[in-house]
C-alpha cells in the first residue's frame, strides 16, 4: 500500500481503527505505522470505554510538542502494562505525564513511558505502580531547580536516568528499598547535577553500593510460581495473588488481605526469626486459605470495636490451630512468627492493654508451652481447646468465647488512648475484612458488561459460505445452519521471515531432528538374525541345523522380525487467530502470535520429517455470520516457501467461535484415509464471540463438536495457552488437553507434544 | 505342563475399594473378558492376583511393551535337535490350562499385536495359531484380563474401539485417604500415623496434576516411601527420594513438594 504524504490521511484496514485514527488526528508517520497493530493488541484486553480512553490518552501525548516518541512509547506500552496493573491505572499514568509536562521535565516523559511496560509487569498491581509514580514525583519535586526563588526552571538531572534504569531497579528492589535508594541519591547528590545524573544512571560506586544494601528478602515476583503451586498443592485453593508495597506507611506495616480479586500479599518478605521470606509468604497464604475454608462472616453492627478485636484474635487462633492440625509442620513457622508477649510488658495503670491480653491469649491457644499463669486466660484456653476437640468448631463459637473473655477481663484503662502495640501484631494474619458483614450497606454486585469489540460490516470475499449448526445447550437441540463459515486461502507473505525464526531455534531444531530420527518408522522391513523373533527365518535355520549336525556350534540367531511402519496418522493443526494472539508474552517482547508461528514452523518441519500427512489452517470469527477459515497448508502441499509465506503473513484479529471451525476442520480430516486422525487445536483462550453473552453456550457447542468429531473417528486435542483454562478446558476436551503454563516454552513444547501424542 | 507354577500359593493382601470383588466374581462366572482401567500403581495387578487366588485359578501375567509381537503372545517355532519345535506363548498356555491371563498395560503393545486376542474374547473362545495350523479351543476356566491407563496423552496408546467393546470394564483410581492409609500400613508395616502422613503428601502432589505434573504420586510410590522408612530412613528423606524426585524435574514443583513434606512431617 502506498503511503500518503500526510500521515493523517493514512488508511487503516479496520473501519473502527480507522475511526480512532481520525480521532487521533495525528501527523506523525511513525505513529501511523504502528497504530493499527497497537490497537489490535489493545482490543483484546480493553472494553470499549477503555479503548476510547486509550486513544484519548495517546492523542493527548501526541500534542505535547515533544515529537512522536512519547505517543509511540505509550501506544506500545500501555496494553501490556494494563494487563499487569489494570486499565484503571491509566489515570495515574496520565497524571504523572501531566505533572512532568507542567514542570521543566517534559523531556523525561519519553523515557518514563518507554520503560513503563516492564516496570508495570514486574510491579503487578495498581497500588504498586502508584507507589512507583509517587517515588518518581518526589524525585522530580526535589531535584528540579529554581532560580531566585521563582518558578522551577531547571530540569531534574536525575529523573530521565531514573526512568531509564527503572526496570532494573524494580527487578532488584522492593518498593521500600527503591524509595530508600532514591532518597539517598537526593540527599547526597541533590545539589550536584553531574553526579546526580550519574547516581541515577547507576554509574557511581555509591549508587551501586546502596542498591546492594537495599536488595534483600524474597521478592514476590520471584516467588510467585512457587506460591501458586503451594496454594494448589496444600490448599486446593488457587486464587490469584496480588502484591502490594510494604513501604506505604512508615508507622504501621500494611497487612495481607483477600477480596474478590485475590489474595493481597506484600511485595517482599525478609527472613525473620529463622523463617525464610518464602515460608513467611506461605504462612500468610495458609492463614488466608484457612479463613476461606473455615470462617463464616459475622454481623458486625452490634459489637463494639473492642469486641470485634477480640473475636478476630480468637478466630485467627482457631484458624491457625486448624492449619497446624492439617499440616503439623506449619507449627514451626507459625510459632516462630507469632509474638510471645511477656505478661508484664504492658502497664494497665497508664495504657490500654487489651491488645496485649489478646495476643497472649492467642499465643496460649497455639502453643501448649505458653507458660502464662493467668487463670482467666487459662480457663478461656481450656474452653477453646474443648471447642476444637474432635471438630473444627465455628466462628460464632469463637465469638462467644471472645465476648465472654473481654467482659470478664475488662479494665477501665482499656479505653485509654494510649494503646500497647508492641509485640501484639501477628503479621502473617490478614486484616480480617472478610470476617465482617455490615447490614447497613447491602452487598452490591459489580456489573461486568464491557463489550469486547465492535462489529463491523465488511463483506468477506471468496467462496460462498458453508453453514454449520450450533448446539444450544439450553434446549438441547441444534440450531441448524447457524454459523456461516468462509473458507479462503491465506494471503501470501514473506517466507524468509519463517526461515529467520527457524534459524533462531537452530539448536532446538537439531535436537528435534535427532529425536525424530529415533521415532521415525522404517517402512515395512524384515529384520533377520534375531535370536528372538516373530518367525523362523528358514534360510538361516537350515544353515544352523546343518552346522549343528556337523558338530559346529550353530548360530542361534535364526528368527526374523517384521516391522511395519505402523504409522498412519493424518493431522490437521488448527490455529486460533483471534485478536488476543497479538498480546505480548509476559516478560518478553514477542507476541503470542509470533511464538505460535515459531512453534508451528518447528512442528511443520518435524511432521514433514515423519512423513505424516499434515495440514494447517487458522480461524477467527466475527459473530456467527462470519467465521473465517484460512488454509495455510493443505495435506498435499509440502512445507515449502509458499506455505511458509502464508504462515508468515498470518495475522490475528476478532474472536474465537470454535465449534464451526472444529466441525469444518474435522470434516476435512474425516475424509482422509488413516488409522488415526488428529485435530490439534492451538488456542490461547476460551470460545467466545461478540454476539454471545453467555460463554457457557459456546463451551457447550465446542464440546458437542468434539463429540461429533470423535464419532467420525477424529481425535481432537487442545493445547491451551490460557492460564485460566482449567475452568473450562476439561469440560470441552476431556482428558485430551494440555495447558501450557509458560507460553515462552511453546516452540519447544508443541513439537514434543505431537511426538508424545503419536508415539 | 506344570500348572502349579502358575497358582498363587499365599493369599495376596488386597484391600477392596468397593464391590469390585463380587463384581469380578460375577464377571468370571460368566467368563466375560475384563478390562481394568486406572492410573499406574493404583492396585490393578494386585487385584488380579488376589482374584486368581480367590478363584483358585492359575494366573499368567504378561507385561506388555512396544516391541512385543503377536508371536510373543501366541508362540513360535524354535530349533532343537529334532529340527523345529513349537513353543507355546503365554497366551496359548493360559488358554490351554484354563488360567486367568493378565495382559498388563496392554496399550503399550502395538495395535497389530493386540488383535490376536479378539477371537478369544467373543463367543468363539478360540486362539488360532496360524503358523502352526492349529486352533486352540480355550479351556472352560480360561479368562482374559487386560489393564489400561486412560491417562496417557497419546493417541497411539489408546485401545481401538473394536478392542474396548469386548470387555467389561472396572474403574480403578487411587483409594481415598483412609483406605490408602490402611493399605500402606498393612503392606509395609509402618504405623497408621506415618502411613497417613505419607498419603497426605501424595495427595498434595496429586493436586498438581495438570499444573506441571503429568501424573500424581501412585500408591506404589507411597508404598516405596514407607518401605524406606521401615528400613530406618528419615521420613522426609524417604518422601523426597521415593515420592517427590521420581515424578518431577521442575525446580519450583520440587520445592513445593519439599515444603509439603515439611508441612506434613512436623
Ligand atoms: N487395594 C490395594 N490393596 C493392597 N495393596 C495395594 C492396593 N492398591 C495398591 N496397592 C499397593 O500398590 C502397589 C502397586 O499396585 P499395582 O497393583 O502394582 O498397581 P497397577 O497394577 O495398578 O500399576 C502394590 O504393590 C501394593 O503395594
Ligand atoms: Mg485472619
Amino acid at each position: 500500500m502506498s503511503k500518503p504524504a500526510d500521515a493523517r490521511q493514512r488508511q487503516m484496514h479496520h473501519p473502527q481503527v480507522e475511526a480512532w485514527w481520525r480521532e487521533m488526528d495525528c501527523g506523525f508517520a511513525q505513529v501511523a505505522d504502528v497504530f493499527e497493530e497497537c490497537l489490535y493488541e489493545a482490543l483484546t484486553a480493553f472494553s470499549r470505554k477503555e479503548m476510547d480512553d486509550y486513544v484519548a490518552a495517546a492523542k493527548h501525548l501526541s500534542r505535547l510538542g515533544r515529537g512522536p516518541e512519547p505517543v509511540l512509547a505509550f501506544l506500545e506500552a500501555w496494553p501490556s502494562a494494563a494487563a499487569a496493573v489494570g486499565a484503571e491505572a491509566l489515570a495515574d499514568v496520565m497524571a504523572a505525564a501531566r505533572a512532568l509536562q507542567a514542570s521543566p521535565n517534559g523531556h523525561a516523559i519519553a523515557p518514563f513511558l518507554q520503560t513503563l511496560a516492564p516496570v508495570a509487569r514486574r510491579l503487578g498491581s495498581r497500588e504498586q505502580l502508584a507507589f512507583y509514580l509517587d517515588i518518581a514525583r518526589d524525585l522530580m519535586a526535589r531535584t528540579t531547580g529554581s532560580i531566585h526563588g521563582r518558578h522551577a526552571t531547571i530540569a531534574s538531572p536525575g529523573l530521565p536516568a531514573f526512568f531509564r534504569q527503572a526496570p532494573q531497579l524494580v527487578e532488584a528492589l522492593p518498593m521500600a528499598g527503591l524509595q530508600n535508594w532514591v532518597e539517598y541519591g537526593i540527599r547526597h547528590y541533590g545539589d550536584h547535577p553531574q553526579q546526580q545524573e550519574e547516581y541515577f544512571k547507576l554509574a557511581l560506586a555509591d549508587s551501586r553500593a546502596v542498591l546492594q544494601r537495599e536488595r534483600h528478602g524474597t521478592l514476590f515476583a520471584d516467588a510467585e510460581r512457587r506460591l501458586d503451586l503451594t496454594l494448589r498443592a496444600l490448599w486446593r485453593d488457587p486464587v490469584p495473588l496480588i502484591p502490594y508495597s510494604t513501604a506505604y506507611h512508615e508507622l504501621r506495616q500494611p497487612v495481607p488481605y483477600y477480596d474478590r480479586l485475590g489474595m493481597r500479599v506484600p511485595d517482599v518478605y525478609d527472613e525473620r526469626d529463622g523463617i525464610s521470606g518464602l515460608d513467611r509468604y506461605r504462612a500468610a497464604l495458609a492463614h488466608m486459605a484457612g479463613h476461606r475454608r473455615w470462617s463464616t462472616p459475622q454481623v458486625a453492627d452490634n459489637w463494639s470495636p473492642f469486641q470485634r478485636l477480640a473475636v478476630e484474635f480468637l478466630e485467627d487462633a482457631r484458624i491457625d490451630c486448624l492449619l497446624m492440625r492439617e499440616y503439623p509442620g506449619l507449627a514451626r513457622i507459625l510459632l516462630a512468627l507469632h509474638p510471645r508477649p511477656a505478661p508484664d510488658a504492658c502497664d494497665p495503670e497508664t495504657t490500654s492493654c487489651l491488645r496485649h491480653r489478646l495476643a497472649m491469649l492467642s499465643r496460649a491457644c497455639l502453643d501448649a508451652a505458653h507458660g502464662y499463669a493467668d487463670s482467666l486466660l487459662n480457663e478461656t484456653v481450656a474452653a477453646f481447646r474443648a471447642a476444637l476437640d474432635g471438630g473444627v468448631a465455628s466462628t460464632s463459637r469463637m465469638a462467644e468465647l471472645a465476648l465472654a473473655y473481654v467482659a470478664r477481663t475488662r479494665r477501665h484503662s482499656d479505653q485509654f488512648a494510649r494503646i500497647h502495640f508492641d509485640g501484639t501484631v501477628v503479621d502473617y494474619r490478614d486484616d480480617n475484612r472478610q470476617l465482617w458483614k455490615f447490614i447497613e450497606e447491602g452487598d452490591e454486585e459489580e456489573a461486568f458488561d464491557a463489550p469486547r469489540q465492535t462489529v463491523q460490516d465488511e463483506e468477506p470475499q471468496g467462496l460462498p459460505p458453508r453453514h454449520y449448526p450450533e448446539w444450544d445447550q439450553a434446549t438441547q437441540t441444534y440450531r441448524p445452519d447457524w454459523v456461516s463459515l468462509y473458507e479462503a486461502l491465506h494471503p501470501p507473505g514473506e517466507s524468509a521471515r519463517i526461515d529467520r525464526l527457524l534459524e533462531k531455534h537452530a539448536a532446538l531444531a537439531r535436537r528435534l531432528m535427532r529425536l525424530l530420527d529415533l521415532i521415525k518408522p522404517q517402512n515395512k522391513q524384515r529384520i533377520r538374525y534375531q535370536e528372538d523373533g516373530s518367525e523362523l527365518d528358514l534360510d538361516t535355520a537350515i544353515r544352523s541345523l546343518i552346522d549343528y549336525k556337523c558338530g559346529i556350534t550353530p548360530d542361534p540367531r535364526i528368527n526374523m522380525n517384521h516391522r511395519t511402519s505402523g504409522r498412519n496418522i493424518a493431522v490437521l493443526l488448527l490455529l486460533d487467530l483471534s485478536e488476543s494472539l497479538n498480546q505480548k508474552v509476559a516478560g518478553g517482547e514477542q507476541t503470542v502470535l509470533e511464538l505460535s508461528q515459531e512453534a508451528v514452523s518447528l512442528l511443520a518441519m518435524a511432521i514433514e520429517r515423519l512423513n505424516d500427512p499434515f495440514a494447517i489452517a487458522g480461524f477467527h470469527s466475527n459473530t456467527r455470520h462470519e467465521v473465517r477459515y484460512l488454509h495455510v497448508k493443505g495435506f498435499s502441499e509440502h512445507w515449502d516457501d509458499t506455505v511458509k509465506g502464508r504462515l508468515a503473513a498470518a495475522g490475528a484479529g476478532w474472536s474465537t467461535r470454535m465449534g464451526g471451525a472444529l466441525r469444518h476442520a474435522g470434516a476435512a480430516l474425516a475424509r482422509r484415509q488413516a488409522d488415526k486422525r488428529l485435530l490439534l487445536l492451538l488456542t490461547d483462550g476460551e470460545p467466545a464471540d461478540i454476539d454471545v453473552r453467555d460463554p457457557v453456550h459456546l463451551h457447550a457447542d465446542a464440546k458437542q463438536a468434539v463429540g461429533e468429531l470423535a464419532a467420525q473417528g477424529v481425535d481432537t486435542f487442545c493445547l491451551s495457552l490460557d492460564p485460566k483454562a482449567d475452568a473450562y478446558v476439561q469440560g470441552i476436551f476431556g482428558k485430551r488437553h494440555l495447558v501450557l503454563d509458560r507460553v515462552e516454552q511453546l516452540p519447544e513444547k508443541l513439537p514434543l507434544l505431537y511426538m508424545a501424542l503419536t508415539k | 505342563m506344570d500348572i502349579e507354577q502358575y497358582k498363587i500359593g499365599k493369599e495376596p493382601f488386597y484391600q477392596p475399594q468397593g464391590d469390585e470383588v463380587a463384581l469380578y466374581e460375577a464377571a468370571y462366572a460368566a467368563r466375560l473378558p475384563v478390562m481394568l482401567k486406572g492410573p499406574t500403581g493404583c492396585g490393578k495387578s494386585r487385584f488380579v492376583e488376589y482374584m486368581a487366588w480367590k478363584l483358585g485359578k492359575p494366573l499368567v501375567t504378561v507385561a506388555c511393551n512396544e516391541d512385543m509381537t503377536a508371536s510373543d503372545l501366541v508362540g513360535r517355532y524354535l530349533l532343537d535337535r529334532e529340527g523345529t519345535r513349537w513353543l507355546d506363548g503365554p497366551l496359548t498356555i493360559a488358554a490351554r490350562i484354563g488360567a486367568v491371563c493378565y495382559l498388563d498395560e496392554i496399550v503399550e503393545a502395538r495395535q497389530d499385536t493386540t488383535v490376536v486376542i479378539h477371537p478369544l474374547t467373543d463367543h468363539r473362545r478360540v486362539l488360532p495359531l496360524d503358523k502352526k495350523g492349529e486352533v486352540v479351543a480355550a479351556h472352560p476356566d480360561f479368562q482374559l484380563v487386560i489393564s489400561y491407563n486412560p491417562g496417557y496423552q497419546s493417541l497411539m496408546k489408546d485401545l481401538k474401539q473394536s478392542t474396548k467393546q469386548r470387555f467389561a470394564a472396572f474403574d480403578f483410581d487411587y483409594p481415598e485417604a483412609a483406605l490408602e492409609t490402611q493399605i500402606v500400613a498393612r503392606e509395609t508395616g509402618v504405623d497408621i500415623e506415618t502411613a497417613g502422613r505419607l498419603v497426605k503428601v501424595a495427595q498434595t502432589a496429586r493436586n498438581l496434576k495438570g499444573h506441571g505434573l503429568a501424573e500424581g504420586v501412585s500408591t506404589r510410590l507411597v508404598v516405596y516411601a514407607a518401605q524406606l522408612i521401615r528400613r530406618g530412613v528419615d521420613p522426609r528423606a524417604a518422601c523426597r527420594t521415593a515420592m517427590a524426585r521420581p515424578i518431577t524435574d521442575d525446580a519450583d514443583i520440587r520445592d513445593t513438594l519439599d515444603h509439603a513434606v515439611d508441612a506434613v512431617f512436623a
